[in-house]
C-alpha cells in the first residue's frame, strides 16, 4: 500500500505514541547519544523531520541503523518527548517494507564480536527481529 | 409576589454571537413574575444602568435579574444601579451567559437554549430572595508581613511610610533573604549589600516595624480587617537587650561543623551564629541540634567568654498573639534539589555547582573570600561551563514546567564578571534560548556576548562526567550541528527555582489558594495581580511567582498600597451572606460547628420558644463576622436548622426546579 510522506509521519507518530509538538528544541537528545557521530540525521533532528513529513530522508538514514536503544534521549528528554521511539518506529516501517525480519536468532553467534558490548547485540536482535 | 425585570447583555458580540438574546427576553418574559423583560447591547454601561434604574421606578419592580457576564465581573455594578433605584441591592440576581454559556459554546441553538434556562434559574431564584443588610466589621490598623527578604523588607516599609505599623516575621536568625546571599546584581552590577543592607538598616530602624526574626506564624484566626495571628518567636538561647553583637561567642565556640545554610553549605559555622556580617539583628542564635551544651550538657564556652552575659540556656519559645487588618505573604524561593538530575553528577562532584553556590564564592564574605576557585582541589580554573535551564522548562517529573526567569540574566552576569576579573578564563554558555525581555537586559547579555567574549552554545548538555581532575562536558551545537567533547574545571547548574516549601503550610492557615506549582495564586492574573483570592490576604515576591529583583520590589510596593488601602478604611462592610441557624430546628449536635472552617459557629444555652413552650435548649449560634458564607454547615446540619442567607436551601431547589422544567 503506498502512502504518502504525510500518512508515512502520521503513522510514525502513532506507532510511536510521540507528540513531536512538545519538542521544546533544546537539543538534549542529540547532546546525550553515544551514537550521535555515527548519525547522518540526528535524533533533535528526527522530532523536526517527523514533524515536517520528511520521513522519506528518514527511511533512507543511516541513523537508524546506528541507534543502540540505549534510551538515554528519552530518560532525559526535559520534554518527555521520546526520540528514540520515534527512531524505533522509522525502523520498523522500513522492516515491514522489506517483508521480513532482518535478523533471525541463527544468524546472532556469527556476529559476535569480543569488542562488541552485548547490550548492543541484546538491543539489535530486539529491534531487528520485530 | 416577586415584580421581576430581566435584563439580557449583548456583551457586544461576546454575547450576542452565540445567543439569540431576543429569544432569551421572549422567554423570559413567559415566566412567572416577570413584568419587564429588555436587552441592550452592554447592559453595564452608564445607559444600560440607567435602563434598570427607569424600570425600576416605572415597573415598580422588586427584583432584578441580568443576564449578563459573571457575578465576578458586574454584579456589584447591578447591585449598586437597583440600591440607587431604591431597591435592596441583595434583591439582584445574576445569570452568567457569557463565562458559563456563549464563551463555551458554538452552536446558537444550544447556547440559546441554555442562556434561557439560566435566566429561568435566575428567576426562580430572585422570586425567593430577602432583602438583606451588610453590617460592618471593624479594621485593625497593623499589618504582617511574613518573610523578611527584599519582598518583605519593601513592602514593610512602604506600608509603615504610610503611617501604619506592621510586623515581619522572619524564619531565619536575620533579614535579607536570598538578596542578601547575591553578590552582585544585573543589570547595574552594583553590589547586592550595598543596596540591600540600607534598606535592612531602615526597617529595623522605623519606629512603625516590628521584626520578629528566627520566629514563625503559628497559627492564623479571624479574616480580612481582624485577623489573630500567634508568632512562635524560636529561643535565640541568647538575650537581645544583652548581646553587644561583638562576635567573641562564635570565635570561641568549639562546635564548627555545621554546614552554614548561608554559604549553602560550601563551608561550615559554629554552633551559636549569626548568619552574616551585615545580618539584622545582629544578635547570634545558638542551633540547639549541633551546640554540645544542648547535647552533652558539657562545654557553655559562650557563656564564659561573653562579657555582656546574653547567653541563656534556659531561654524557652515565646508565642506573641497579635491582631491585623492585613497579612503579606512574601516568602519567597529555593533551588530545586538536584538528586534526580545525575547526568550532571552534581552529587558526585564538587566542582559541580549551582549559580547560588557561586554567588557565594564570587562573594569577599564567602567560603573562598571572594576568590574562585574550585571546591575539591581550592585551584583556579581556566575553562567554565555554564548549563541553562537546569529542571527549569521540563514536563517531566523531574523538575518545574515554568521557566525560572532569572537564570539568563545571572548566568549572563556570572559570565561577564569572571570574564571581566579573570579574562583568563574560558566561559562557555550552553543554552536552550536566551530570554532577556525586561530593560536594559537584551543589551546586558549581548554585551556579555560581544564585549566579554563569552562563547554561547545553543544546545542542552547531555551529560557532565567526572575525568581526572577535570569534568567532560558532552553536549551538541544545534547550529552547527557538531559534537561537542569539551574538558573544563567548573560546571555551573542555573538551577531551577520554587516557592519556599514551608509556603504550603502558610497557605493553609491562611487559607490562600495555591497552584501545582506551590505559587500562591492572584486573585486575578491581570488586573489583581498582588492580592489573593483571600480577602485581607496580599503576595509579594516570587511566592506568586518567578520574578527578578525589579519587579519584587515593584510588586512589594503594589501589595503595600493596597494593604494601605485596607488600613486607611474606619470599618468594612461585610457579606451578609451569611449562615443562619433556626433555633427552633437546632438539635444541638454540633456538626456544624465541626466542619465550619473559619471557627464561625458556636454553641450556647438559650431560652427558646416553640410554639408556647418554653425551654432552654443547646443550640447554634453563627458569629456573623466571622462567617465567610461557604455553605458547609448547611450541607452537614441533619435538621435543616441551618440555612444561607441569599443562597438558602429553598432558593438553590427552586434553581434547580427551573434547570430541570
Amino acid at each position: 500500500m503506498h502512502r504518502t510522506e504525510q500518512e508515512q509521519a502520521e503513522l510514525i507518530k502513532e506507532i510511536s505514541g510521540v507528540n513531536t509538538k512538545k519538542c521544546m528544541k533544546c537539543g538534549k537528545c542529540s547532546a546525550s547519544c553515544p551514537a550521535y557521530e555515527e548519525m547522518d540525521i540526528r535524533p533533535h533532528q528526527f522530532v523536526s523531520y517527523v514533524q515536517n513529513a520528511d520521513v522519506k530522508a528518514l527511511l533512507e538514514s543511516k541513523s537508524i541503523w546506528k541507534c543502540l536503544s540505549c534510551f538515554a534521549c528519552v530518560e532525559r528528554c526535559p520534554r518527555d518527548v521520546k526520540p528514540a521511539k520515534l527512531i524505533e518506529a522509522v525502523r520498523l516501517m522500513v522492516i515491514r517494507e522489506r517483508g521480513g525480519n532482518y535478523l533471525t536468532p541463527g544468524e546472532v553467534p556469527e556476529l559476535l564480536d569480543e569488542e562488541l558490548p552485548q547490550q548492543l547485540l541484546a538491543s539489535a536482535f530486539r529491534k531487528y527481529s520485530k | 409576589m416577586q415584580r421581576i425585570g430581566v435584563f439580557v447583555c449583548h456583551c457586544g458580540t461576546n454575547i450576542a454571537a452565540t445567543v439569540d438574546v431576543a429569544r432569551v427576553v421572549e422567554a423570559a418574559a413567559k415566566e412567572p413574575g416577570v413584568v419587564h423583560a429588555e436587552d441592550y447591547q452592554y447592559m453595564c454601561s452608564e445607559a444600560g444602568q440607567l435602563k434598570i434604574r427607569e424600570a425600576i421606578k416605572e415597573k415598580n419592580l422588586t427584583g432584578i435579574v441580568v443576564c449578563s457576564c459573571s457575578p465576578r465581573m458586574h454584579e456589584n455594578t447591578f447591585r449598586q444601579a437597583a440600591e440607587r433605584a431604591g431597591i435592596n441591592p441583595y434583591m439582584v440576581e445574576i445569570a452568567n451567559i457569557r463565562e458559563h454559556c456563549s464563551w463555551i459554546h458554538k452552536d446558537i441553538e444550544e447556547a440559546t437554549e441554555k442562556a434561557v434556562i439560566l435566566a429561568r434559574a435566575a428567576i426562580a431564584k430572585v422570586t425567593l430572595n430577602a432583602p438583606l443588610q451588610a453590617g460592618t466589621s471593624r479594621v485593625v490598623k497593623r499589618a504582617l508581613v511574613i518573610g523578611g527578604g527584599i519582598a518583605g523588607i519593601q513592602t514593610a516599609l512602604d506600608i509603615a511610610d504610610a503611617g501604619y505599623e506592621v510586623d515581619i516575621v522572619e524564619k531565619t536568625p536575620s533579614i535579607g533573604g536570598r538578596m542578601s546571599q547575591l553578590d552582585k546584581t544585573f543589570p547595574t552590577l552594583d553590589c547586592s549589600a550595598c543596596i540591600l543592607t540600607p534598606k535592612m538598616v531602615e526597617a529595623a530602624a522605623h519606629d512603625k516595624i516590628t521584626i520578629y526574626t528566627y520566629s514563625e506564624v503559628e497559627k492564623v484566626s479571624g479574616f480580612v480587617g481582624d485577623f489573630q495571628v500567634d508568632i512562635r518567636k524560636k529561643a535565640r538561647s541568647v538575650d537581645m537587650s544583652k548581646c553587644t553583637g561583638c562576635g567573641v561567642c562564635q570565635e570561641k565556640c568549639p562546635s564548627k561543623k555545621t554546614p552554614n545554610e548561608f554559604n549553602r553549605g560550601l563551608n561550615n559555622r559554629s554552633a551559636i551564629y549569626t548568619p552574616f556580617a551585615q545580618a539584622i539583628p545582629n544578635v547570634p542564635v545558638i542551633d540547639r541540634e549541633s551546640c554540645i551544651k544542648f547535647k552533652t550538657g558539657k562545654c557553655g564556652v559562650c557563656a564564659k567568654v561573653c562579657q555582656a552575659g546574653a547567653i541563656d540556656y534556659e531561654q524557652k519559645d515565646e508565642i506573641v498573639t497579635q491582631n491585623y487588618g492585613a497579612i503579606v505573604v512574601a516568602t519567597g524561593f529555593d533551588t530545586i534539589k538536584l538528586d534526580k538530575f545525575d547526568e550532571y553528577s552534581y552529587s558526585t562532584s564538587p566542582d559541580v555547582i549551582t549559580s547560588l553556590e557561586l554567588e557565594r564564592i564570587m562573594n569577599a564574605a564567602g567560603p573562598t573570600k571572594g576568590h574562585l576557585e574550585r571546591m575539591s582541589d581550592h585551584k583556579a580554573p581556566k575553562s567554565m561551563v555554564f548549563i541553562q535551564c537546569v529542571g527549569s522548562r521540563c514536563a517531566d517529573k523531574r523538575g518545574k514546567s515554568y521557566c525560572s526567569k532569572i537564570c539568563c540574566m545571572y548566568t549572563a552576569k556570572h559570565a561577564m564578571l569572571i570574564r571581566d576579573k579573570y579574562p583568563d578564563v574560558e566561559v562557555t554558555v550552553f543554552y536552550i534560548d536566551v530570554r532577556t525581555p525586561g530593560k536594559n537586559f537584551d543589551e546586558f547579555y549581548r554585551r556579555a556576548v560581544e564585549e566579554y567574549g563569552v562563547n554561547y552554545i545553543k544546545g542542552q548538555v547531555g551529560k557532565v562526567a567526572e575525568k581526572g581532575d577535570k569534568l567532560l562536558v558532552q553536549g551538541v551545537d544545534l547550529i552547527d550541528n557538531k559534537r561537542i567533547l569539551m574538558e573544563t574545571d567548573m560546571v555551573v547548574l542555573a538551577t531551577a527555582i520554587e516557592p519556599n516549601p514551608d509556603v504550603r503550610k502558610i497557605a493553609t492557615m491562611l487559607t490562600a489558594s495555591i497552584d501545582t506549582n506551590n505559587f500562591l495564586t492572584e486573585s486575578h492574573a491581570k488586573l489583581r495581580p498582588v492580592e489573593s483570592p483571600t480577602a485581607g490576604i496580599f503576595l509579594s515576591g516570587v511566592c506568586q511567582g518567578p520574578k527578578d529583583i525589579p519587579e519584587t520590589v515593584a510588586q512589594a510596593g503594589a501589595a503595600a498600597v493596597k494593604v494601605v488601602g485596607l488600613l486607611a478604611k474606619d470599618h468594612l462592610v461585610t457579606n451578609p451572606c451569611v449562615a443562619k441557624s433556626d433555633e427552633l430546628l437546632c438539635n444541638g449536635c454540633s456538626s456544624c460547628e465541626k466542619v465550619c472552617p473559619y471557627g464561625a459557629i458556636s454553641y450556647e444555652e438559650r431560652e427558646v420558644n416553640d410554639h408556647g413552650i418554653r425551654e432552654t435548649r443547646r443550640v447554634a449560634n453563627v458569629n456573623s463576622a466571622l462567617c465567610q458564607g461557604c455553605g458547609a454547615c448547611t450541607v452537614a446540619c441533619p435538621s435543616g436548622a441551618m440555612d444561607l442567607q441569599g443562597f438558602s436551601n429553598r432558593q438553590i431547589l427552586a434553581e434547580v426546579d427551573a434547570i430541570c422544567k
